[in-house]
């Protein structure tokens, strides 16, 4: 049986969580240069807003159809409130520092974050069980789909049609593209960039909830460690896409993560790598694709706006 | 070009934090009031153990099962004139956390011996440590052959360090043990081999392999995963796509309830087999419904069906412990047993007081050590290996891992 069109779409899969969470990163970094390297704890603890919704607002055995809107809403204000406080009292005050100043902020937000809801959240010391949605898989052809990854589907693009509308179309949108070209003369043409700089993190926060709601419903159990890894794997695809670029993002992570599923389909067939074709080896082969993309386009696939800048 | 640089450096960053995660040190001092009972000179046993992160749920277990044996021994003033004091650290089961808790020990004068730790990489890390202090360690779940028998143990077996010992079966036994009931009585005959890289993981998976062949199974797969993610769909295609009738797993639950998981979800609804590290009910909470069928080995027999465990599962209840004594709840309280009959033999040759050289005296004294405990006759072979080798499959059942079979294996 033909098992190329299952991988693709475990790629894929994989690919469009990496992506969401890779937006944050890289709005941020158009915006203000700033790695937001907490920005994975923001997607955690996102899926802990979830969760806290349905387990302890929500009563018992409601339906996930009525409940996972609820969540959602619950995953987007507490992430973004994180994201918005971090930007308010972590970064803002080093805004005219030295950049290496809010990267180790950002590092030390990453840690804390962690540790706040390792101590502070009911059991949250092992992975805690999230809720699934009831319905068995569905089967196109080859490709099974289950119910959990459903929303991960309808959901990147929507909302990936969604933020290219708002960046493109809105009068908010359009101050972040001015103020991601120039800050300086941005605000001398009235734009209030320190509006802006909140804005952009909020909404990487908001895509960041997105994906942890889509993290916890595809792989049944959240954990206070679960947004290091995916993180450091969304900050790479928004470096292969083009850092800056919200596209590139998307696009970025789709490739990391089909990346990923054919190098631990595929590789163990070559012969002579069948050591190296495991899955404990498809971070290997990621980051060799990193390196080449990033060898002939230093500027990543999509990402022309960072170069004319630097 | 600064641009390009201030990347660099977060690139250098990002992978020193990646390096950096293993080390974080958060030292639980879980110093336990083990009450009063002997007066006089105190005693401290050192626990091992992940007490926090993915298996916890095993090491909070040890450390309260190990916890009831020293109160246990106050209560019943076992050694005239000691008090029993347990002192928990948490080595996440991280290879360098666990050899820093080593040296901690080590530099506690009062600390007679260790009981721990929990993972066979952890274990390698710390023997050495353990071993130029000569302060005795008893682990009740390392289960890597090498841990007593040397890297060469399949042909030349050679006692690594003299103050190692455990109370569990090792892997060479456990390995051929799940092969025979998969290849046997399961009648599986086709395969999918997939571990961790991890001592433990892999060694299991290694010595399963070599038996399933030798009694004419087939192996139609291998695969290494990747322990940090959560994210095992290729894999699971790959299962799927193989034919295997069976997959055996070296590694623990958290890895292996999300794998077992995706596997079925994927279409393959064949029975995931793993060792006593998948043993615990998270990976049934982990794997959710479809776990159904998954077996799982365990080193000993059930605990809950042995006469001589009866009281220790009462008394762990009336010990009022808020976690559950886990897999190797018996064997904890036993390896922490072995060291208080170690300690207590050489307080009895030297008049009822500590020896100035206790350490070495009660590294010595546990070779002999033997008595009856929690999980059967207690003592260990010119190894440090438990001379019990007793061995359970247990297969999951309405949401519980319920035992089929026991037995041991004779090569």
């Amino acid at each position: 049986m033909n098992e190329l069109p299952q991988q693709l779409v475990n790629g894929l899969l994989l690919g469009s969580m990496y992506g969401l969470v890779a937006i944050g990163y890289t709005m941020v970094y158009g915006i203000v240069q700033l790695i937001n390297f907490a920005h994975g704890e923001i997607f955690m603890t996102g899926a802990f807003g979830a969760l806290t919704v349905y387990m302890y607002i929500l009563p018992d055995g409601t339906s996930m159809l009525i409940a996972l809107p609820l969540m959602l809403i619950g995953a987007v204000i507490v992430s973004t409130t994180v994201a918005v406080g971090a930007e308010r009292f972590a970064y803002r005050p080093l805004r005219g520092a030295p950049r290496l100043a809010p990267l180790i902020t950002a590092i030390g937000l990453s840690l804390a974050l962690q540790q706040a809801v390792w101590a502070w959240y009911p059991d949250a010391k092992s992975a805690r069980p999230f809720p699934q949605i009831d319905g068995g898989p569905f089967h196109i052809g080859d490709v099974t789909i289950q119910t959990g990854d459903i929303f991960l589907l309808i959901a990147a693009p929507v909302s990936m049609a969604l933020l290219g509308y708002f960046v493109m179309r809105t009068r908010t949108g359009r101050g972040m593209q001015a103020t991601a070209q120039d800050p300086d003369t941005a605000k001398l043409m009235g734009v209030n960039t320190d509006r802006i700089i909140v804005v952009a993190f909020a909404l990487g926060a908001v895509f960041a909830a997105v994906g942890g709601v889509a993290y916890g419903l595809k792989y049944g159990q959240i954990e206070f460690k679960m947004g290091f890894i995916l993180g450091l794997k969304a900050f790479t695809a928004a470096v292969l896409g083009g850092i800056g670029n919200i596209y590139g993002a998307m696009i970025g992570g789709v490739v990391l993560g089909v990346a990923e599923t054919l190098a631990t389909a595929y590789i163990a067939d070559i012969p002579g790598l069948d050591k190296f074709g495991s899955q404990s080896w498809a971070d290997v082969w990621a980051f060799i694709l990193l390196i080449l993309v990033l060898l002939f386009r230093p500027q990543g696939l999509l990402g022309e706006r960072v170069a004319d800048r630097a | 070009m600064r641009q390009r640089s201030l990347i660099a450096i977060t690139a250098a960053l990002a992978a020193g934090a990646l390096t950096l995660t293993a080390c974080g040190s958060r030292d639980d001092d879980g110093g336990s009031d083990s009450g009063n009972g002997g007066g006089g000179t105190t005693v401290v046993i050192g626990v091992d153990a992940p007490l926090t992160g993915d298996l916890s749920a095993l090491g909070l277990g040890i450390k309260n099962s190990a916890d009831l044996a020293a109160k246990t021994a106050n209560k019943e003033k076992t050694v005239d004139g000691i008090t029993f004091k347990v002192e928990a650290l948490d080595d996440q089961g991280q290879p360098s956390v666990g050899q820093q808790n080593a040296s901690s020990f080590v530099a506690n004068k009062d600390v007679l011996g260790v009981v721990g730790p929990l993972n066979s990489s952890v274990g390698e890390s710390m023997q050495k440590v353990f071993d130029t202090a000569k302060l005795v360690e008893v682990s009740p779940a390392n289960t890597g052959p090498s841990l007593t028998q040397g890297p060469d143990w399949r042909n030349k077996k050679v006692r690594q360090y003299k103050s190692y010992f455990r109370t569990a079966t090792t892997d060479a036994i456990q390995g051929p043990f799940a092969a025979q009931y998969v290849y046997n009585d399961a009648k599986k005959k086709k395969v999918f081999v997939i571990d961790d890289k991890k001592t433990y993981g892999a060694g299991l998976a290694a010595t399963f392999t070599e038996e399933f062949k030798k009694l004419g199974g087939q192996v139609v797969g291998t695969e290494h995963i990747n322990p940090d993610t959560k994210d095992f769909s290729s894999v699971a295609t790959k299962v799927k796509n193989s034919g295997a009738d069976v997959v055996y797993y070296g590694g623990e639950y958290p890895q292996a309830g999300p794998l077992s998981k995706q596997i079925k979800e994927a279409g393959a609804k064949i029975p995931l087999v793993g060792g006593d590290g998948i043993k615990d009910d998270t990976f049934i909470k982990l794997a959710g419904p479809a776990s159904t069928g998954d077996l799982a080995t365990s080193v000993g027999a059930p605990v809950e069906e042995l006469p001589s465990a009866k009281k220790f599962v009462a008394d762990y209840k009336a010990g009022g412990y808020k976690e559950d004594y886990a897999a190797y709840g018996g064997y904890s309280y036993d390896s922490a047993w072995a060291i208080i009959e170690a300690v207590k033999k050489v307080v009895g040759d030297n008049d009822g007081k500590l020896p100035d050289d206790a350490r070495a005296k009660v590294t010595e004294a546990m070779q002999n050590v033997s008595f009856d405990g929690v999980t059967g006759k207690v003592s260990f072979d010119e190894f440090g290996d438990a001379t019990n080798k007793q061995l359970t499959v247990y297969s999951v059942e309405n949401g519980a891992f319920n035992d089929v079979k026991s037995g041991t294996y004779t090569g």
